[in-house]
């Protein structure tokens, strides 16, 4: 289990991470989301020892980073999210070189080779140069670095971003393989790269916690509202106006008149859905509705609302 | 110490798969031979003091060259960030590099042997004493440049700084012997005893005292610890 307590970091005067606590738990796959520049990778860097935080401190398996970071190295793998790999070597090379390092030698670093090999799907780079591979090659050959120790946490800084929509799909594959039997920690700025794999999202901006729960619990939240959009032919400027005093329960949000029809847009709870008064109004005032849609609050309108709120408090 | 080999293999085959280490041997060969044979005749001496001579004036440029990627280079390609977050002591990364930065000037000095080998088929009364202890000498110096260029290259994440600042460093530590007469005289024992050349010149004539064996000893030290201080450092930052 991975806990982090009060986790502060300051670039001199930037805070870049300003007290967030969160865990995570065994076995599970964590999103960890935030804009550009909300201290997502700041966060994983002090988690990997790159960095040290200002303040608070981060426990591996009740190890904390600052005293024994060296034991914690020994049991995470990272991939850092602008892939840093010697590119002067072959890829056979560059994993020796991390296996050796990691202490896999002789007859078990050749198994974890070939185990690496086949999750990742180097076989037809293994003796090329890394620097002639393509970026969806050396993401995975970054990929296969991190996993060579076959560790049971794994911290992925943006593993999809800048990838082609195939390549991100096995990627994505690959890291839901992987989480079945490991700790996976995963970060993007994109909802939608992640949100089909992970278990929970823990979500921040400007450095700061805004939401942690699993996608069903961030959506129970936020359900507070359901929008709904009428388009309604046939209807007079004062029986339109019915709409707003007929309704229990329902905030008309714009009333708009769209090439002589017009358009309405309301929100309620999901236990007052008006819908069917709607219609019988419709009848009795002989309106034709020519729209009538409702829209569920999306995981993206979570992520946009708290990232968005929060940048107007700063 | 395990790690300390790995990284320093990899440093080393990184010299010998670039053109890097090909360049600064030739350079090296050819000031040396060029310095060296030039005079060789003429003095007509059995001994290799013009060579032991000429070299510690080319480390002051080579030197500095050939270790200025060991570290920079790392922040700067970013790799840094995979080394260090693998379960390795700063220590052992600072001494792989170091290390590997080291023999690549070792190999260039094994290079001018073959003076040595021209000087012992046309010399006569070879005092291999003095030849010994000139070599012995120039190892020290080079161990001890080669620790100062590795401190440089930590500092920055531009190689041609971190060049500058190894040729600023070692050039001061040279120089330091030549200001002494500037240098009141309460100072000057201390600058003489830091100078690098106040050593090797005892060196150089026979007397393998402990207190220029302690001097590099202990400058080298100085300067590797410094180095592993600047690498914690960078996470703190």
């Amino acid at each position: 289990m991975i806990r982090i307590e009060g986790l502060v970091k300051h670039y001199g005067e930037v805070k870049a991470v300003r007290g967030i606590n969160f865990e995570v738990r065994d076995g599970e796959i964590l999103g960890f989301l935030g804009a550009n520049g909300a201290g997502k990778s700041t966060t994983l860097k002090i988690m990997t020892s790159f960095l040290t935080p200002t303040a608070g401190n981060v426990f591996v398996n009740d190890l904390n980073i600052l005293d024994h970071s060296l034991e914690i190295r020994r049991q995470i793998g990272y991939l850092p999210e602008l892939n840093p790999l010697y590119t002067d070597m072959r890829v056979y090379d560059l994993l020796e070189f991390v296996a050796k390092i990691r202490d896999i030698t002789g007859k078990s670093f050749k198994q974890s080779m070939a185990r690496v090999v086949e999750q990742c799907g180097l076989e037809g780079v293994v003796h090329k140069q890394v620097s002639d591979l393509s970026k969806g090659y050396k993401q995975r050959v970054g990929l296969a670095t991190a996993i060579i120790h076959d560790p049971k946490i794994l911290i992925l800084d943006e593993p999809v971003t800048g990838l082609d929509p195939n390549q991100i799909v096995e990627i994505r594959e690959l890291i839901k393989e992987l989480g079945r039997e490991k700790m996976v920690v995963i970060s993007s700025h994109i909802l939608q790269e992640i949100e089909v794999t992970v278990d929970r999202i823990v979500i921040i901006h400007n450095g700061s916690l805004v939401a942690d729960g699993t996608r069903d619990e961030l959506m129970a939240g936020f359900l507070g509202k359901t929008q709904l959009t009428l388009e309604i032919k046939n209807a007079s400027e004062d029986s339109i106006g019915k709409l707003g005093s007929e309704l229990e329960n329902v905030a008309v949000v714009r009333t708009e008149p769209v090439h002589g029809n017009y358009v309405v847009v309301m929100e309620y709870d999901k236990h007052d859905d008006p819908r069917e008064t709607i219609f019988n109004l419709a009848k009795s005032e002989n309106w034709v509705l020519l729209e009538i849609s409702p829209k569920k609050t999306q995981l993206e309108d979570i992520f946009r609302t708290l990232t968005r709120k929060e940048a107007a408090h700063a | 110490m395990r790690n300390v080999k790995t990284i320093y293999l990899r440093e080393l085959k990184f010299f010998f798969n670039s053109p890097m280490a090909y360049i600064f041997l030739v350079i090296f060969s050819l000031i040396n031979g060029y310095f060296f044979t030039n005079t060789f005749f003429l003095i007509n001496q059995s001994d290799l003091r013009s060579l032991f001579g000429i070299v510690p004036v080319v480390f002051l440029f080579i030197i500095p060259a050939v270790t200025m990627g060991l570290i920079a280079w790392e922040k700067n390609s970013g790799t840094i960030e995979l080394i260090s977050t693998l379960p390795v002591k700063d220590t052992h990364f600072v001494l792989g590099k170091y290390l590997a930065g080291l023999t690549l000037i070792m190999v260039g000095l094994a290079f001018s042997l073959v003076h040595f080998i021209t000087l012992i088929v046309v010399g006569t009364n070879i005092d291999l004493g003095a030849v010994i202890c000139g070599y012995f000498g120039i190892v020290l110096l080079a161990a001890f440049y080669s620790a100062i260029g590795t401190f440089a290259s930590s500092l920055t994440e531009n190689q041609v700084v971190a060049f500058i600042i190894g040729i600023a460093f070692v050039i001061t530590f040279y120089l330091l012997d030549k200001v002494l007469i500037f240098v009141p005289n309460t100072m000057s024992g201390i600058f003489q005893y830091i100078s690098v050349e106040y050593h090797l010149s005892n060196i150089a004539r026979g007397v393998v005292d402990s207190r220029n064996i302690i001097y590099f000893g202990s400058m080298i030290w100085l300067f590797l610890t410094l180095t592993t201080r600047v690498v914690e450092i960078r996470k703190w930052r």
